[in-house]
């Protein structure tokens, strides 16, 4: 693929123009510049993160963030609260699975409620593709998702990014293997647009029942046998396999997948001799990654991704407030 | 009620011959009469087209607005809601529309259209079904199938079926391609429809039955029924507008409206779709009107209903075919009401001398706008929202009597 990038990725435009969205909803609505422009604005956190003891910003006093989730999590939620507090937010956490909360019309309900408690943003995470475009829609604030359905995950998506770029010293011209169940992965979906986008080859490398139709139309390149999907990769990123996949109706078994296209300390000889591993968690050890991979502090990345989850997030919540905020060129 | 005869002058006939047209007791008595009776009503159609009411097979709700706005008389009601799968419910049915619009039935080929036993077919034949449908889905035992079209071709009625594997289909919302790929929506592939066709093809070749396929939307699909044809199976099929003039890139944004069973197809397959119209391949248009309130299509796609209001956006994308050179007038109203009206055994359909005065005048050029938000129906969920259309029915007859 040529880049689609007509302004150089570090060269993005003053002020407002710089990223120039009200939501978040997902990579597809990004320009290169746009990405680089909030992995910039990451960096400056992560250093704040890691300073010791006054990891707090109040940029956000007396907003209110409401994290609202309708589908079950434990990182996410976690990493958008301390990214909210850390910025001086108040953030309300909204646990809504989807056995408590009806469907249906009940989500716009439950969205216009949001609404109408005057949230300063609003982090949604959804089971179903589509679910955070149709609150946004809806709402007068910012909208972040935080994960809908297989569509996307833009939040890991761009932590996924920084985390290459601060290992590599960038995040183009790289050749990244996604490995696993692609198929039902937002995380995937977003993490092929973002680092197409950027100028890197992307390989998919999955089992033939969980490699999403007329994927090649999203410009990389399918694998189904994993070791020549990781042929001098510089990155490999692995996907987490939902226990239910591995019954028999996609694939055989546990072990199977674990055979063909589990990473293991041999598969990952095939990859460049620094190549990264990634994983956006949790893992299941010794099914799609063995714990020697994913323990082995010069190739993976996986707690580094936790980290900078926090920092990319901060950096969506403040860069999506401005405007609220009358920030001055953001208006 | 005494109805006085009517006699439309200045008219264009679809074959684009001016007429006039008389109607006497509800029926169509003369057309270029030398004399007409006395107390004869006159209406100057001033040029415009006069063609039989449209008759709308498999439709899924008795929307009269609807169908008045867009020029329809007669509507062939699918048995899923009820389902209608005795003859109390179908009679019930046929009552719902009278007196100026009339529905027909369509018998449940299975009981509450759960694809296990027979319903009672001949007694809600009896009951005034016109044809046996096995509803939004197919009916998943062959064996099943078999027996319907055995039992329903010794009644003499055509099974309208349903041309989705359920395999293949389950939990799909698209089609695949590269649309469902990047929205991250569950799809189906399209050969999906074609091996559904195959079976039913072969059973009704076995069984000597006349079957009906009410949406062909695929290449692969059309290739089969083409073939089927050539070698004298009694089948015909149906196809919506949506199919013909949207693809699966209309579902972008998630548009719930776009929701559609079966789904938006590729871009190929619309084409083949308009090419089966234009060779003959394609029998019937049909709006398969489904209104869904936002309690059905204000959702994340996957969750929202699929279907869409069509009566009143049928008329004007037909009449896009015709001038985009697909059909001529004719041929789009053999589509419409003639061919519709012959698998329902219906005397109807047709301007000629004695039969039903059902007519509808024709304004073809004048542009308007489809606005979801004011529509007749009572949903306005159409795919076609927003775009601009020509033509609508002007004046509408049923047995002679003016409806609008």
């Amino acid at each position: 693929m040529t880049s689609a990038t007509i302004r150089p990725a570090s060269d993005y435009p003053p002020g407002g123009d710089a990223f120039r969205h009200r939501h978040l909803t997902g990579i597809a609505q990004l320009t290169p510049w746009e990405i680089s422009y909030v992995l910039d604005a990451a960096e400056e956190w992560v250093e704040m993160n890691r300073s010791g003891a006054a990891k707090h910003d109040d940029r956000l006093a007396g907003l209110t963030i409401i994290n609202a989730f309708f589908e079950n999590s434990t990182r996410t939620l976690l990493s958008f609260e301390i990214a909210g507090k850390r910025l001086g937010a108040d953030v309300v956490n909204m646990h809504a699975a989807q056995s408590s909360v009806k469907k249906g019309e009940t989500l716009i309900d439950s969205a216009m409620t949001l609404n109408a408690m005057r949230a300063d943003a609003i982090v949604i995470r959804h089971a179903s593709s589509g679910a955070v475009q149709l609150i946004a829609d809806k709402v007068d604030c910012p909208v972040l998702n935080a994960g809908d359905g297989r569509h996307e995950h833009p939040t890991q998506a761009l932590l996924d990014a920084l985390t290459i770029r601060r290992r590599k010293g960038k995040v183009e011209g790289l050749t990244v293997a996604i490995c696993g169940d692609v198929l039902h992965s937002r995380v995937a979906r977003s993490n092929i647009l973002a680092l197409t986008l950027l100028g890197n080859e992307v390989r998919v490398v999955a089992p033939p029942t969980l490699i999403p139709p007329a994927i090649e139309r999203m410009h990389i390149l399918p694998f189904t046998d994993m070791d020549e999907g990781l042929k001098d990769a510089d990155v490999v990123m692995m996907l987490r396999l939902q226990n239910e996949r591995m019954d028999g109706a996609y694939l055989p078994s546990p072990r199977e997948y674990h055979a063909l296209y589990g990473l293991t300390p041999q598969r990952l000889e095939l990859a460049k001799p620094d190549a990264l591993v990634m994983h956006p968690g949790p893992m299941n050890r010794g099914v799609e990654i063995d714990s020697s991979v994913a323990d082995d502090p010069t190739r993976s990345t996986i707690t580094e991704q936790v980290e900078m989850g926090v920092a990319v997030r901060m950096a969506c919540l403040d860069i999506l407030t401005r405007r609220k905020r009358g920030v001055p060129g953001w208006n | 009620m005494e109805l006085n005869p009517l006699l439309i002058t200045n008219a264009r006939l679809l074959g684009g011959e001016s007429a006039s047209l008389l109607v006497v007791d509800g029926r169509i008595a003369a057309l270029d009469p030398s004399e007409t009776p006395e107390g004869t009503e006159t209406i100057d159609a001033k040029g415009q087209w006069l063609a039989p009411g449209i008759i709308d097979l498999g439709v899924f709700a008795t929307d009269k607005p609807a169908f008045h706005f867009g020029g329809i008389t007669r509507a062939a009601l699918m048995p899923d809601s009820g389902p209608l799968d005795n003859s109390g419910l179908v009679e019930r049915a046929a009552k719902a529309g009278k007196p100026d619009l009339w529905v027909h039935p369509l018998a449940a080929a299975t009981k509450g259209l759960a694809g296990k036993e027979l319903a009672e077919i001949g007694l809600m034949k009896q009951a005034g079904a016109r044809a046996v449908a096995t509803g939004r889905a197919r009916i998943a035992d062959a064996g099943v199938m078999r027996r319907v079209l055995a039992y329903a071709a010794a009644l003499g009625l055509t099974v309208i079926a349903h041309a989705e594997d359920e395999g293949l289909t389950a939990g799909a919302v698209a089609t695949d391609g590269e649309m469902a790929t990047r929205l991250g929506l569950a799809s189906a592939p399209a050969i999906a429809e074609a091996m559904a066709i195959a079976r039913d093809l072969m059973l009704a070749e076995e069984t000597g039955a006349a079957l009906h396929f009410r949406q062909l939307t695929t290449a692969r699909g059309i290739a089969l029924i083409r073939d089927a044809k050539a070698r004298g199976i009694a089948v015909t099929c149906g196809i919506t507008p949506a199919h013909l003039f949207l693809s699966d890139t209309a579902i972008g944004d998630f548009r719930t409206f776009a929701r559609l069973s079966p789904p938006l197809r590729s871009e190929d397959d619309r084409h083949a779709c308009l090419a089966a119209v234009a060779d003959g391949t394609i029998d019937i248009l049909a709006s398969g009107h489904d209104p869904r309130g936002p309690e059905d299509k204000r959702l994340p796609f996957a969750e929202a209903a699929p279907g869409m209001a069509g009566a009143e956006t049928l008329l004007a994308m037909g009449l896009q075919l015709v001038r985009d050179g697909h059909v001529t007038p004719a041929r789009l109203f053999d589509l419409l009401a003639a061919n519709p009206a012959k698998l329902l055994g219906l005397d109807a359909g047709r301007l000629e001398v004695g039969l039903e005065a059902d007519l509808i005048l024709i304004d073809e050029g004048t542009p308007w706008q489809v606005d979801a938000k004011k529509m007749a129906a009572y949903a306005g969920n159409t795919p076609f929202d927003g775009m601009p259309v020509q033509g609508r029915a002007t004046m509408l007859w049923k047995g002679g009597q003016r409806i609008r």
